[in-house]
């Protein structure tokens, strides 16, 4: 288009179409967004997720999150009562104790406060609720469990039949069976997080933890923490320190693999075409395979455990590494490296000192990128290969009841997680300050 | 400065000082190395001591599940181009997961970056409670948000696109407020002036400025989410990743089947990595989308 025949009108009409264009841009790709979204919805069947979803899972997770419970179970058919936090064996309390509001004895009597409270008969069972009543249940080897409950209608939090009662309440549970009666009792907090019940430890208050601390105790105190066992505070640390070791060996290792191969796909340090073309044909692969791909390669080679996740992360990232390490050789300056030659140096010190120095500040600042974000990496290969904290994690999630153990093992991770993220800031501040200076000061 | 007015220091007393800085300099340099050495092994026999199989043992059974998975899919090849067609369809939902978790997070990863970017936040004093926000979202592994979502709402393609989407929107909002940090306030200001409101000033003021980086970063997410996605698949949440689980699981007779998923990831990674690549030079270098 020459400048003659440029008139109001055609650039009226170049003004239209560009108008044209923005709106359809404007509008169109909004449109595509909505559009795209509307077909997920419905290949995905969002639809249909409600009804699949278990709104009973959701608030269980939730409520096991940050509280435990207590069951006070009676054998029915030698009258034994025994109380045990979360039901296991680990949390029992020793024969003949029991929290406050448990009092054992002929008639073994449950506080759950407000009101409520159930009574263990030699025969009867008896739950009182305020507002409703008072519930009585004989469970017997002939007869199943015979409930007795006030005149009315039955409550749909009651479920009676012939050989079970189960009563579910705000303040607590009740269920019994021809063999044995049951009540669970919610209590908000992590129970025996610190000290489980054999240790003397349990129920000690932190200051005097601290004075019996000082008078010789910290090792005895110390040990009865580390190896409670339903915490299992030392598998826990461990597993951590797996996770972060796997990062740790698979980013450095990934590096150094990765370093010398970056030469050779390099254009300004390797002039041979076939072999650079190789090279870089070999970085693609080892990173288009995918970690989960060589995780289950290696696993199969070398079992579960924190060498398969590292060797996965190493094999992985020294193909992203050589892609990156070779895109800034190629960047490096010339000028340094026929400098350091110009005094005699040989090849190895033309690199050492002409090309290495250039380099150091991009390839630390990637490396220490990754070592944070390997730490997640290496948390959920963890889970797939077995081990470290992503194991233990979907361990205690497959349970599908210790969801306080859940909790706990993701705020570990988070914390860990951004641990990593500090700690890499940390030293790319400091390494990274430090090369900077390096480098002006051999001017 | 300070030299000329000093007495001149004899030349030999320079060079000492000169090679004694030296010295100290290699000393460390070298305590340094042997430190990290030493780490690097002593991490590596750790990690060889809680290994089940140690190094030495399997480095040279690398190969042999891969050769096994090969020789029967070489043996079967006849079977591929079906398995190929059988399982595009667990392909496709793995991307349309990756695809709708990148656009879920970029949306959320924009409002969080917008609102807590010094000068654009619509309430300034909630800017680091977003930050932590972004830091917390950033650091959950998807793994944990999609195990616990798959408790509740059942397996299924869903629970692994909420956890990519909340890492993406904590990942992409961290970058996004990088971007944002050297975008010019001053269509801002000049929008505020005509009485725009926040949104009318984001969308119009900011969004146009840093536009190309933010998609090329989401990109670069797309790529990394595809991979997050077929691991997710691995531990229960559909696409191809399930169906790898199968029939891996279903072992020896059904590798055939493995040796097609593997391939379509394989090229699915690959070709989604060239393509965003070329996007993202295209759009870092200038030329207009």
């Amino acid at each position: 288009m020459t400048a003659t025949e440029i008139g109001p009108d055609t650039l009226k009409a170049q003004a239209d179409r560009l108008f044209l264009r923005k709106r359809l841009l404007n509008f169109g790709l909004p449109a595509l967004v909505i559009l795209y979204l509307a077909y997920v919805f419905v290949a995905f069947d969002v639809s249909g997720l409600w009804e699949r979803a278990s709104l009973e899972n959701g608030r269980t997770l939730i409520r096991d999150s940050y509280s435990y419970k207590t069951h006070v179970t009676r054998d029915n058919s030698d009258a034994s009562v025994t109380v045990a936090i979360e039901g296991e064996r680990k949390g029992e309390y020793p024969q003949g104790e029991a929290p406050d509001w448990v009092a054992l004895g002929e008639t073994t009597v449950i506080d759950l406060e407000d009101g409520y409270e159930v009574r263990f008969g030699p025969e009867t069972v008896e739950f009182d609720i305020p507002g409703y009543g008072t519930i009585r249940a004989t469970p017997s080897r002939s007869a199943g469990v015979q409930a007795e409950l006030p005149p009315g209608e039955v409550p749909e939090w009651i479920n009676a039949s012939k050989n079970r009662l189960a009563i579910t309440t705000d303040a607590g549970r009740l269920t019994v069976t021809r063999n044995r009666s049951e009540v669970f009792r919610y209590s908000t907090g992590w129970e025996l997080f610190w000290f489980t019940l054999e240790s003397p430890y349990h129920g000690v208050g932190p200051l005097e933890l601290a004075s019996r601390a000082v008078s010789g105790e910290a090792g005895a105190i110390w040990s009865d923490f580390w190896n409670n066992a339903m915490w299992r505070h030392k598998d826990v640390a461990w597993a951590i320190f797996e996770t972060i070791l796997m990062a740790f060996l698979g980013t450095i290792g990934a590096a150094l693999v990765a370093l010398p191969l970056a030469f050779l796909a390099a254009r300004n340090f390797t002039p041979m075409r076939v072999v650079r073309f190789g090279v870089r044909r070999v970085f693609d692969f080892v990173r288009g395979v995918d970690a989960l791909i060589w995780t289950i390669i290696l696993a199969r080679a070398f079992g579960p455990g924190p060498l398969t996740g590292a060797l996965a992360i190493l094999v992985t990232d020294s193909g992203t590494f050589g892609k990156i390490f070779s895109e800034a050789l190629e960047n490096v300056d010339g000028k340094q490296i026929e400098g350091v030659g110009s005094t005699g140096a040989s090849a190895i010190q033309r690199y050492r000192f002409g090309v290495i120095p250039q380099v150091t500040p991009v390839l630390l600042s990637q490396l220490l990128y990754f070592l944070e974000s390997n730490t997640r990496s290496a948390t959920i290969i963890g889970a797939i290969t077995g081990g470290g904290i992503g194991l233990l994690l979907t361990q205690a999630i497959i349970t599908q009841k210790d969801w306080e153990e859940v909790a706990y093992y993701i705020t570990l991770v988070i914390l860990m997680v951004i641990f990593m993220d500090w700690l890499s800031g940390w030293l790319r501040r400091r390494l990274i300050a430090g090369a900077g200076e390096d480098g002006t000061r051999s001017h | 400065m300070t030299d000329l007015t000093a007495a001149p220091r004899p030349v030999a007393q320079i060079r000492e000082d000169y090679a004694e800085m030296i010295r100290r300099k290699r000393i460390y340099g070298g305590l340094l190395l042997i430190l990290f050495i030493a780490l690097m092994v002593a991490g590596f026999q750790t990690a060889d001591n809680r290994n089940a199989g140690s190094f030495a043992d399997g480095w040279h059974r690398v190969f042999d599940y891969p050769a096994e998975v090969l020789s029967e899919a070489v043996e079967k090849a006849a079977n591929l181009p079906g398995h190929l067609v059988t399982f595009f369809p667990a392909l496709i939902e793995t991307i349309n997961i990756a695809a709708a978790a990148t656009l879920a997070g970029t949306l959320a990863g924009t409002l969080l970056a917008l609102l807590s970017t010094r000068g654009m936040a619509l309430w300034p004093p909630l800017i680091p409670l977003f930050r932590r926000i972004m830091d917390i979202c950033r650091a959950v592994p998807e793994i944990v948000i999609a195990l616990v979502l798959i408790f509740v709402l059942g397996g299924g393609p869903v629970p692994a696109m909420v956890a990519i989407a909340i890492h993406t929107a904590g990942a992409l909002g961290k970058l996004f407020s990088e971007v944002n940090e050297n975008a010019s306030l001053k269509p801002v200001e000049g929008l505020h002036s005509v009485g725009a409101t926040w949104a009318q000033r984001m969308y119009l003021g900011v969004i146009p400025q840093v536009g190309p980086n933010y998609v090329s970063y989401a990109l670069l997410r797309f790529e990394i989410n595809i991979r997050a996605s077929a691991i997710l698949g691995f531990v229960g949440a559909g696409g191809i990743g399930y169906e790898l689980r199968n029939s891996m699981s279903w072992g020896q007779g059904r590798y055939d089947e493995a040796a097609a998923i593997f391939l379509l990831l394989f090229i699915t990674i690959v070709v989604v990595d060239q393509i965003s690549g070329h996007l993202r030079d295209r759009l870092t270098h200038g030329a207009a989308l």
